[in-house]
């Protein structure tokens, strides 16, 4: 293309201005995580919905339990470190990942799994010991809105855990070709998202129940 | 073994739906055994079944949605019939508890099933040929998006042969919606189908929004999107956005009633009006949802059909992202009287008021680009002006009920059924059937007839205000809505004009089947040979009709607002066409049968939770798990057309539009 013709606008070649999208479709590099992010908003608005009806019940207890007599903030900061180191970890793998070093990234995502089990096991742990206390999601709507909530997120984690499985697998047996780089890209997306939810749980849940 | 599943589910003894589930049956079986007997299966596998391509996925949107209209009529005219029988001292054919059935499975399908999918076949067909470009950016979740959506549909219909349907209204609103009062699976089925279905619809809005976002042809920049992409942005923000409200509103009725949660019920703490708020949350950007894309299509017809560019073009663009945003802020007015208190109504009576003053200017660009032009009275220029009287009334009862006193007086009576139709059918129905015979010719290569089509307007037209004025002034008299009996005889003349408005609309949606017969049977006389049929302005009329799987040779470049109406001009005035492109191979991405069996497993996994078949469900959950997996180790993603394909494909279409172009620059 000549200038000249670029000049009187018969061409595209990044000169004629029409703001975004002068240059065609994105690539899968970019088209992929975008849509992938987008889909985290939508989970976003969905954990929203489930904040809004925690706050509405938080003191709906009907007589049973409060958020005071429950929870246990050292057991919690166990299970945020935990989680939060698990997302660390996750960021070396993708580093790694980009280098094509096999035998790291497997270990990073397998220490990712292992950390994030760890979150899990804690909060089964959390669970099944309010159950047997009488404290169970049919006690009361505060407690229904409780397990929902976190319980919520940690199926997030647990479908996460079998997602991140599966891609160590198939790490394994295909290596590092770039569509399944960009499948760990969403990955790490949907893994760190998990930590903001976790905070916003860590501090609305246990940090504001916890106040004397 | 089978939960709480047995052979008393099947309605034996039930003459009306035991039959009606039969016929429909047989009409499955008849249908899928002629598919057999022309040999049609693998090309329905292969073309349409397991295909990403966006059109053809559109248009199988569009059949599921026309097969769930005629569903959800049937259960409309047997409302309306019932209310002009059972009056005074007569009981009509249907009990209350069926009868609570039909208008609950009328609205959750006319909703759901219908409106939704129509709208989002529309967007799938016409987004990305509008933007220039080949495909969706996800094209096998698209296919994904569509089956689940079909899976909820299915198990709508699956409630009329086994088991029922809610009986709670198309919300479900609770308590009345919680084991206590509503034992059986009609519940159950509804909440699992919106829920799959909903899996769906999310879907759909990452994909289309990333499609506005992030591919289009180049040039083509916001500004220079046609108004229908961006009414389908504002819409599929608004579904990524609300779509997870519903989810969440459902899964928790879901917990109240599988594991004894106390959310909505009763006792225990629960709070009912927390249901009311998410549920309208999602319910009321909802209504948006699907009558921005109608003002889409409407912006479409009444610039080509007048022959000018749109009135406005930047301020239609700014009021449908005034409205995608103001949708969000006007939920609470669907329960004033909840008891929020002065303030709060006041605010959100004053919101929903203000969405007025973008759908007026709206209204304005579309009378204004029709003032002046050349308008052609053809089909969808009838629905246009039909729906410009139509909606303008129903927005004014909207303004009515926005204020809080007067909501107060006719809240759930039939004045709010009047109005909600009155929008819902003047604005998106007209839309979509302007939609339908504006964009037929370009997906099958020929027009709808004509004459009928006029016909079906105006069933359509005077059917509606037929059937629905009456009710605005039973609404004013007290007259509340879904009654099975009505007490008051003097309401008989309205109920029996009522009626024949539906009879009047059911004669439409008949002749709407006999257009298509007749049309495809005298298609020869309507081909669509230059693939432009109406003189268009955007993009698709660029390509040939059908247009082909990969829809543009080259992508076209953009210049100006009106993509190819620019193009169209600049080669009648040199009466040449622009220089043959460079063409290469086109990568296009391959068939997968992923979202039918995905689709088949989250429909398995449904019935089993429906029917309390823990066994069935997790298998259900394992195949769909498992069919992921598989596809996600594919290694070939994409097909490659040859060159000498799409050079010989784009020089069949040049030699065309030379042709076209010749006769063209003669008569002018």
């Amino acid at each position: 293309m000549t200038t000249e013709a670029a000049t009187i606008g018969l061409t595209h070649g990044g000169s004629e201005d029409t703001g975004l999208g002068h240059r065609g479709p994105e690539s899968k590099s970019i088209v992929v995580p975008y849509g992938f992010w987008l889909f985290v908003l939508s989970d976003m608005v969905l954990f929203s919905a489930l904040f809004a009806s925690y706050a509405t019940l938080v003191h709906a207890t009907d007589g049973g339990p409060t958020t005071n007599q429950l929870f246990d903030r050292n057991l919690v900061a166990v299970e945020t470190i935990a989680l939060l180191v698990s997302s660390f970890v996750c960021g070396l793998a993708m580093i790694t990942a980009k280098r094509a070093n096999m035998m790291w990234t497997q270990a990073w995502l397998l220490l990712t799994g292992l950390l994030g089990a760890v979150f899990l096991f804690i909060e089964l742990y959390e669970f099944t010991k309010m159950v047997a206390e009488g404290a169970g999601p049919q006690r009361s709507a505060f407690l229904s809105a409780f397990f929902t909530l976190v319980g919520c997120h940690g199926a997030h984690v647990t479908a996460g855990l079998l997602w991140l499985g599966t891609m160590m697998a198939q790490i394994w047996a295909k290596g590092f070709q770039q569509h399944i780089i960009r499948r760990l890209l969403c990955f790490s997306i949907f893994w760190h998202a998990l930590d903001i939810i976790w905070v916003a749980i860590f501090t609305i849940v246990y940090l504001i129940g916890t106040l004397p | 073994m089978f939960g709480k599943l047995s052979w008393d589910a099947i309605p034996f003894h039930d003459p009306i739906p035991f039959i009606t589930s039969m016929v429909m049956l047989l009409a499955i079986a008849a249908v899928a055994f002629w598919v057999w007997r022309r040999g049609w299966w693998p090309y329905l596998w292969t073309e349409y079944i397991t295909s990403t391509d966006h059109k053809r996925i559109g248009i199988m949107y569009i059949v599921m949605a026309l097969v769930m209209l005629v569903r959800g009529f049937a259960d409309a005219i047997m409302m309306r019939a019932q209310q002009s029988l059972a009056i005074g001292a007569s009981q009509g054919f249907l009990p209350p508890e069926h009868y609570n059935q039909i208008f609950s499975a009328h609205g959750t399908i006319m909703i759901f099933f219908v409106a939704m999918p129509f709208v989002i076949g529309f967007m799938n067909f016409v987004v990305p040929l509008q933007l220039g470009v080949r495909d969706v950016a996800f094209p096998t979740m698209n296919n994904v998006s569509f089956w689940l959506s079909a899976s909820g549909a299915l198990l709508i219909n699956l409630s009329l042969f086994i088991g029922e349907f809610a009986r709670t209204g198309w919300l479900g609103f609770p308590p009345l919606s919680e084991k206590e009062f509503s034992p059986g699976v009609g519940v159950d089925y509804y909440l699992v189908a919106l829920q799959i279905s909903g899996v769906g619809t999310v879907l759909t809005a990452v994909n289309f929004v990333t499609t506005i976002l992030k591919i289009r042809a180049p040039g083509m920049s916001y500004l220079r999107m046609p108004v229908f992409c961006w009414t389908a942005l504002a819409s599929n923000l608004i579904m990524l956005a609300a779509f997870p409200v519903l989810t969440v509103a459902l899964a928790q009725l879901m917990l109240d009633r599988y594991l004894g949660f106390h959310f909505f019920t009763n006792d225990g703490g629960g709070n009912s009006m927390l249901y009311m708020n998410l549920i309208w949350i999602w319910g009321h950007p909802e209504v948006y949802i699907l009558v921005l894309p109608a003002f889409g299509i409407y912006s479409e017809v009444a610039a080509t059909f007048s022959g000018k560019p749109l009135f406005g073009y930047r301020s239609m663009v700014f009021a449908t992202m005034v409205i995608c945003i103001v949708s969000y802020c006007v939920w609470l007015h669907h329960f004033f009287t909840m008891g929020a208190g002065a303030d709060i109504n006041a605010v959100f009576g004053i919101a929903s008021m203000i969405i007025g003053i973008p759908t007026g200017v709206k209204i304005y660009n579309w009378l204004f680009t029709m003032y002046g032009g050349r308008v052609r009275f053809t089909v969808p220029v009838h629905y246009l002006i039909g729906f410009m009287l139509t909606f303008v009334i129903g927005g004014l009862t909207g303004v009515l009920l926005a204020i809080p006193p007067v909501d107060f007086v006719v809240h759930n009576s039939l004045f709010l059924v009047a109005h909600f139709h009155q929008v819902i059918i003047g604005g998106v129905v007209f839309a979509l059937m302007a939609g339908y015979t504006y964009w037929f010719p370009k997906a099958f290569g020929f027009t709808l007839d004509e004459r009928l089509g006029k016909i079906i307007f105006w069933c359509w037209f005077i059917g509606f205000h037929l059937a629905f004025m009456p009710l605005y002034v039973l609404g004013f008299w007290g007259a509340t809505r879904r009654l099975q009996h009505i007490p008051d005889p003097t309401w008989a003349p309205w109920l029996h004009v009522a009626f024949v408005g539906a009879a009047i609309i059911g004669l439409g949606i008949v002749l709407t089947v006999v257009q298509l017969l007749y049309s495809i049977r005298t298609r020869d006389q309507r081909r669509d040979v230059t693939g432009d049929p109406w003189d268009g302005r955007t993009l698709e009329w660029l390509t040939l009709s059908p247009p082909p799987h990969y829809n543009f040779a080259v992508l076209p470049d953009v210049h100006g607002e009106e993509a190819y109406w620019t193009r169209k001009q600049t080669a009648i005035k040199q009466d040449q066409l622009i220089e043959e492109p460079d063409y290469q191979p086109i990568e296009m991405p391959v068939n997968t049968p992923t979202g039918v069996i995905v689709a088949f497993f989250a429909a398995v996994c449904g019935f089993a939770i429906i029917w309390y078949i823990w066994w069935l469900a997790i298998l259900g959950l394992i195949g769909a798990f498992a069919i992921f997996v598989w596809y996600a180790w594919r290694d070939e993603n994409e097909h490659i057309i040859p060159v000498e394909e799409v050079r010989a494909n784009a020089r069949e279409r040049r030699r065309i539009r030379m042709e076209h172009l010749h006769s063209l620059s003669q008569s002018t």
